[in-house]
């Protein structure tokens, strides 16, 4: 049997900050940065805070620029440049392939929880939906409810549905668990290992360093870079 | 008359409109724009319909005027008199003999024929002037034939009427081209426009506007599919010829609800009285339903 | 997804007097996709929508658009009467002001029924019937169809100018500042109506706001303007949450938090 197949490759990645507002100050973040993750494998970033973790998760979305290197994606069998891309492929590639699940949820006012999540299903499913909710012990009562009202844990967890719903072969997750309970903690951990077992390729951060244990493969460091400023 | 030119206008101005008139049959039912002179009579009486028939009048033509239908009426009586002394040609109440007919809000019953031309007098030639203030605009309106705005306003009636409520000046597509206002004749002389084998010309002396519809085409009253054009008539039948099918005016005979229903067009009502035909000749009461009074039941004056 | 753009801008340059209002802007737009064109009043924004569109003209510069039978028409040079059933038909136009588009006088039937009417259809109930469903999918009751909209709320005046707009089944909609000017709950409910119509109907967009929150949350591109300069453009979020240009950095940073 064949290797899985390398799905997220990060070559020679550079990130900095530029705060034209603060006199042009420059703020380095990251630096030659490698990274490679294969079909059902699950990376874990770690690293002091401030060391530059969400800035790569958010580089590796698309989400900032990357100043110098590649980042590239396998998306409907080819490698993609995300750092290179025009734009309306990225959109393509995030619709299809690359999943984000980020720490708050930001949604259009008014629209129902289970609008949020059913939108971002292959298939609008709404019963997929429904259950995926449910899984994740948002009770029946809430789902006809904009998330606005939510508890912090409960807007997590729309968003963590949000997230998965969609089937993408690659996700990245941003503190998946930060303000959940353990019960709900663990029902994530085991959202986490099933799509593993499908193949999905992961790369998350995880403060718990429990939760990091139980679904991480591997991890990878991120050193704070010097101020060059 | 001396001191004045046949038919009051001078040649070049004759000339002028004969050319807007022209430039208005080459396309049908568009406006053209002519010097309007100013005329021995008030804006409103004609103007514009006197310096039309005035062009178009040669000595061997016979002229008829009408004002709402009727023949006897100050204006229609002036104008024809006005023509008799400035040209001397013959004038005349009978459609039949005419061959120029000028008309104010009114086309006569009896079907008009190739060798005749009638002459509208136009208070307000733009059709769209109700929906659009601007003159500039509604011209770009004609020119992309941008009509779906009175459409809208027929789409109203209906929304609040239950049908189009618009009872004269009607507004009609001529030549499947352009909207034009066909004067204030009554909505029930519309479909006489359509293929009227007479030349038809429109004159707004005020508006300085020449239109025309050639003979033989099309004009049609706007309407929906699923509400279409309809004309309507006063339910009764004329009190003094018994006409069921021509236009009647209501008539107030007395100052105790007494009215009548007679003919609009007075040639028309004398030619079938002439023939024998007769009505109750009684006027109505308005309290009386209309079924009592058609047995006779009126009251006379 | 096609690789076709549907409009295409190039080199567009524009004074009123000494005033610069474009400055060699670029842009284009692919079927079925939102652009937010965000910047601070005296931008250029708004010009730039009118020159997109079409109701004005460039000093320099060209406009492309592509019909749907993928013909390419320069929208400059388009004769009055194609631009103009252009806009009738495979365009649409939401004002700031619903009041600039709409017919007071006209009955809310009679407003989204115009542009129908306009295109020939002639069959009363049909219009109707057609009004009527444009106004529940924009959320106003059914047995509001009859009533003047002066009758309406700001709100309900925007979306009666949506579904007036949208009647024809427009490819192309350039908005300007549909969310300005109404309450913050309002807002909501027609950030997500116009959100959900534009997706389930693909229609492409060029809304101009001053609003980045509005822009986040409709808008799948971004242009950010200054002065006539396009400074930023890219993917929404990117250029909203990681800005390049240093005018980008301060209209992200004065947004309030809410």
């Amino acid at each position: 049997m064949s290797a899985p197949p390398q799905m997220l490759r990060v070559e020679g990645l550079d990130k900095q900050f530029t705060l034209h507002l603060r006199g042009g100050l420059h703020l380095p973040v990251l630096h030659a940065v490698e990274l490679a993750v294969h079909a059902g494998e699950c990376v874990a970033l770690a690293g002091p805070s401030g060391a530059g973790k969400s800035t790569l998760l958010r580089s590796l979305y698309g989400n900032y620029r990357a100043d110098a290197g590649r980042i590239l994606v396998r998306h409907d069998g080819e490698m993609v440049d995300i750092a290179r891309a025009p734009p309306r492929t990225v959109v393509q590639v995030r619709a299809k392939t690359l999943g984000y699940v980020s720490q708050f949820l930001r949604v259009v006012p008014r629209v129902p929880a289970l609008d949020i999540v059913a939108e971002a299903a292959p298939d609008r499913s709404r019963e997929a939906a429904a259950a995926l909710l449910h899984r994740l012990n948002i009770p029946a009562r809430l789902h006809a409810l904009p998330p606005a009202t939510f508890s912090g844990g409960e807007q997590q967890r729309v968003n963590l549905a949000r997230g998965f719903i969609g089937g993408h072969p690659i996700l990245l997750l941003d503190e998946p668990t930060a303000s959940l309970d353990a019960a709900n903690r663990d029902i994530v951990i085991a959202m986490i290992a099933d799509a593993k077992a499908r193949g999905v390729a992961i790369v998350g951060i995880f403060h718990d360093a429990e939760v990091r244990g139980r679904v991480a493969d591997r991890l990878l460091h991120i050193a704070p870079l010097q101020d060059a400023a | 008359m001396n001191g004045y030119n046949f038919a009051y206008l001078d040649e070049q101005t004759k000339r002028m409109i004969r050319r807007a008139l022209l430039k208005a049959v080459a396309i049908p039912g568009h406006q053209v724009p002519f010097g309007s002179r100013e005329m021995p009579l008030p804006y409103g009486w004609g103007t514009g319909g006197i310096q039309v028939t005035a062009s178009v009048l040669g000595a061997d033509d016979t002229l008829k005027v009408i004002d709402q239908g009727a023949d006897d009426t100050t204006n229609a009586v002036s104008i024809r008199r006005f023509f008799a002394r400035t040209a001397g040609v013959a004038t005349t109440t009978d459609t039949e003999q005419a061959t120029i007919i000028q008309t104010r809000h009114r086309i006569p019953e009896k079907k008009l024929r190739e060798d005749q031309i009638i002459v509208y007098q136009v208070p307000q030639p733009e059709p769209l002037f109700k929906l659009e203030s601007s003159r500039a605009e509604t011209r770009r309106m004609h020119a992309l034939a941008e009509y779906g705005a009175m459409h809208v306003r027929l789409y109203e009636d209906i929304t609040r009427f239950g049908q189009v409520a618009i009872s004269y000046d009607y507004p009609v597509m001529v030549g499947g081209r352009f909207l034009m206002a066909p004067s204030p004749i009554p909505a029930f002389d519309n479909p006489k426009m359509h293929m009227m084998p007479a030349l038809q010309l429109f004159g707004a002396g005020r508006e300085k506007r020449i239109y025309a519809i050639p003979p033989y085409t099309e004009v049609r009253s706007l309407d929906f599919e699923d509400h279409p054009f309809r004309t309507t008539r006063a339910p009764h039948r004329c009190a003094l010829c018994n006409a069921d099918n021509s236009y009647l005016d209501e008539v107030v005979t007395d100052d105790r609800g007494g009215r009548m229903f007679v003919c609009s067009d007075t040639d028309h009502c004398e030619t079938r009285q002439e023939a024998g035909h007769a009505g109750t000749g009684e006027a109505l009461v308005r309290e009386a339903p209309v079924g009592s009074a058609a047995r006779g039941g009126g009251m006379k004056p | 997804m096609t690789d076709e753009t549907l409009l295409s801008a190039r080199d567009l340059s524009l004074h009123f007097g000494k005033i610069p209002a474009l400055v060699g802007v670029d842009a284009d737009l692919w079927p079925g996709e939102v652009l937010a064109v965000v910047g601070e009043s005296g931008s250029g924004k708004t010009t730039l929508l009118n020159v997109l569109s079409g109701r004005m003209r460039a000093d320099a510069g060209a406009v492309w658009y592509r019909d749907p039978a993928r013909r390419l028409h320069d929208v400059h040079a388009m004769p009055a009467p194609a631009l103009r059933a252009l806009h009738r038909s495979d365009w649409g136009f939401v004002h700031q002001n619903p009041r600039d588009n709409l017919r007071m006088a006209v009955s809310a039937g009679g407003n989204v029924g115009e542009r129908l009417m306009a295109a020939g259809n002639r069959h009363y109930g049909n219009i109707r019937a057609e009004a009527i469903d444009w106004l529940t999918q924009v959320e106003i009751d059914a047995d509001r169809v009859d009533d003047m909209p002066r009758t309406f709320s700001g709100g309900m005046l925007q979306r009666l100018q949506i579904a007036r707009t949208l009647v024809t089944h427009p490819r192309l909609v350039f908005m300007d500042e549909p969310t300005g000017g109404l309450d913050v709950s309002v807002q909501a409910r027609l950030l997500d109506l116009i959100r959900s119509l534009v997706a389930r109907l693909n229609i492409a967009v060029v809304l101009v706001t001053h609003d980045l929150a509005v822009a986040r949350l409709l808008a799948h591109r971004i242009m950010v303007m200054q002065r006539g300069v396009v400074v930023e453009t890219g993917l929404t979020d990117q250029v909203l949450d990681d800005p390049q240009h240093a005018y980008t950095q301060l209209l992200v940073s004065s947004v309030l938090q809410a």
